[in-house]
């Protein structure tokens, strides 16, 4: 304990660490869920309806597309402080961890739909030739041969937007989300308590660390095969 | 079993039509290995998949035995497409999938829930192919031949009355290619399937086919038995595809033997009269001289053939020629 003190005189409440570690976790995993569950078939739609694909249709394809590309192009600072009236309306705060939620999700849930249609155009086009030749139906394919054939492509983009998602719940700090981006703002930033920005720093980096080798690993798990 | 009427297809590219394939009309009988010949770009890729509609004909009629395929609406044509197997030359087997859940597929597809079942039409068709000890294995696990009879044992998971086999043998080495044509041959024999295949290479149409369609830039050019068209080849595509399955007679037609005496003559036996004694009875009988030039003996599917380039020379060549007509030997004259 004195050891800690020593190196961080500034860091009194240890405990209020823990808890925006906890609240940095809580909105990762609850916008990293919604953003799968939104982007997932998002990228599905945007490969189906591409250009020589199975269902090719060109208007669905640009809006949506374009839709995509709005969402990224905006910074997600940015992104937030407009979003703003659209978060009250939907979880009755622009705090907290619930406020971050939806524009953590609008934020990247286009950029994961990006990446799982780049990993489903891997997928060999003559193994969808061969189950439409087996009499597969497109719900068929999608779910028995596009997704398990690109599930290591996938999971690999799943990883970049959880990492992608870190860096907007820290920048989510700064406009009263909580966690640790908020303690590096606060503290760190405008009380020029640097040893608290260390930690969070340091903290933020184990995270990344995590989660990079958590993917990597379920993903050469699948290349192996 | 498969009855194309006025069939035709173009692509449609940048607004214009280029013809692949052009009006033809072609019947495949039950049971029989239907092959179709053609270099690449031919249409032949476009012509098999007409069968099981993966490309739609720009006009005409496609039926299978009864059903006219063109007619179906999806969810029909979907049903249909599981009385059709089909087979690739990459194989496209699902990576992320077992030998055994590959297998397993169509019968899942079609929508076999029973757990039970599916293991033992697995362990059958496993079986069937010789897979029995790979069933664990993913497909980057096994060798080619290995991964075309995967491909194989899927395509007869739900009992289909045609094989269609796109390519097959074209990305194996010659020892797999032979391995799998014998299989393909017992598949066709045992289960009376009716095989349509295309392929670039005449031998793999001489080993395995009942008859065989020569496809030359969207045109069928030639067709008709297998021993027909390979031993008396009318087109110069077909000629030029018979030449390389047999590259000793490529040779005796690009050097027509002007030197040698006598006059130069292509015997060929088939069937039966290539076993017996004709050529060397009928010498000694008319007194004339032979000297072979070039020859070969082999088997077109199960039937034996021979065939030989001969210089002739002596006083009664004519009735000599009309002795071995009588044998049932075919005579060419190539140079006199």
């Amino acid at each position: 304990m004195s050891l800690l003190q020593k190196l961080f005189p500034n860091i009194d409440d240890w405990g209020e660490l823990g808890r925006a570690c906890i609240d940095t976790l809580l909105m990762l995993g609850g916008s990293l869920l919604l953003t799968v569950l939104i982007g997932l078939p998002l990228g599905v739609l945007l490969y189906l309806t591409g250009k020589g694909q199975l269902r090719p249709m060109p208007r669905i394809y640009a809006v949506t597309s374009l839709l995509v590309n709005v969402l990224r192009s905006v910074p997600f600072i940015i992104l937030m402080i407009v979003l703003m009236p659209v978060t009250y309306f939907l979880v009755g705060t622009k705090l907290g961890i619930r406020g971050a939620i939806p524009p953590l999700v609008i934020g990247a849930a286009p950029f994961f739909a990006r990446l799982v249609e780049t990993a489903l155009r891997e997928v060999q086009q003559g193994v969808i030739e061969a189950s439409q030749a087996m009499g597969a139906s497109l719900w068929q394919i999608v779910r028995h041969v596009l997704l398990p054939e690109a599930r290591g492509g996938i999971i690999a983009g799943i990883t970049v937007t959880a990492i992608a998602l870190v860096g907007y719940t820290a920048m989510g700090g700064a406009i009263g989300s909580g966690g640790l981006g908020d303690l590096a703002y606060r503290y760190g930033y405008l009380s020029y308590k640097s040893d608290y920005m260390l930690v969070t720093v340091a903290l933020l980096i184990v995270l990344v660390q995590l989660l990079q080798m958590i993917g990597d690993r379920i993903v050469t798990r699948y290349k192996q095969r | 079993m498969i009855r194309f009427v006025d069939v035709h297809k173009s692509y449609r590219v940048d607004g214009r039509d280029i013809p692949a394939l052009q009006p033809f009309s072609l019947d495949i009988a039950e049971g029989e290995v239907y092959g179709i010949i053609g270099l690449s770009g031919a249409g032949k890729s476009t012509l098999i998949r007409l069968i099981n509609l993966l490309e739609r004909p720009s006009g005409g009629h496609v039926f299978v035995g009864d059903v006219e395929m063109t007619a179906l609406a999806e969810l029909a044509l979907r049903a249909q497409r599981r009385k059709i197997g089909m087979i690739f030359q990459h194989f496209n087997l699902l990576a992320s999938q077992t030998v055994a859940d590959n297998v397993a597929f169509p019968l899942r597809l079609a929508g076999e829930r029973d757990a039970g079942a599916i293991r033992s039409r697995v362990d059958e068709l496993l079986a069937r192919v010789g897979l029995t000890a790979h069933a664990g294995k993913y497909p980057s696990q096994l060798s080619g031949g290995q991964k075309q009879r995967v491909g194989i044992a899927r395509a007869l998971a739900n009992r289909p009355t045609i094989l269609l086999c796109d390519e097959a043998t074209s990305a194996l080495d010659p020892q797999t290619t032979a391995s799998v044509l014998d299989l393909l041959a017992e598949i066709n024999r045992e289960l009376k399937l009716t095989i349509v295949l295309i392929t670039h290479e005449m031998d793999v149409v001489r080993r395995v086919c009942d008859r065989v369609a020569v496809l030359d830039a969207g045109v069928i050019v030639e067709r008709g038995a297998v021993a027909d068209v390979f031993l008396h080849p009318q087109h110069p595509t077909t000629r030029r595809f018979v030449n390389e399955a047999l590259p000793e007679e490529a040779a005796s037609e690009l050097a027509p033997f002007t030197q040698v005496p006598g006059r130069i003559l292509r015997l060929s036996f088939r069937g039966d009269t290539t076993l017996t004694p004709a050529l060397g009875r009928v010498a000694r009988e008319t007194g004339i001289d032979f000297n072979i030039l070039a020859g070969r003996i082999d088997r077109i599917k199960d039937l034996p053939y021979g065939q030989l380039t001969l210089a002739m020379q002596g006083e009664r060549v004519d009735a000599a020629l009309a002795a071995l007509r009588e044998a049932g030997i075919e005579i060419e004259e190539l140079h006199r």
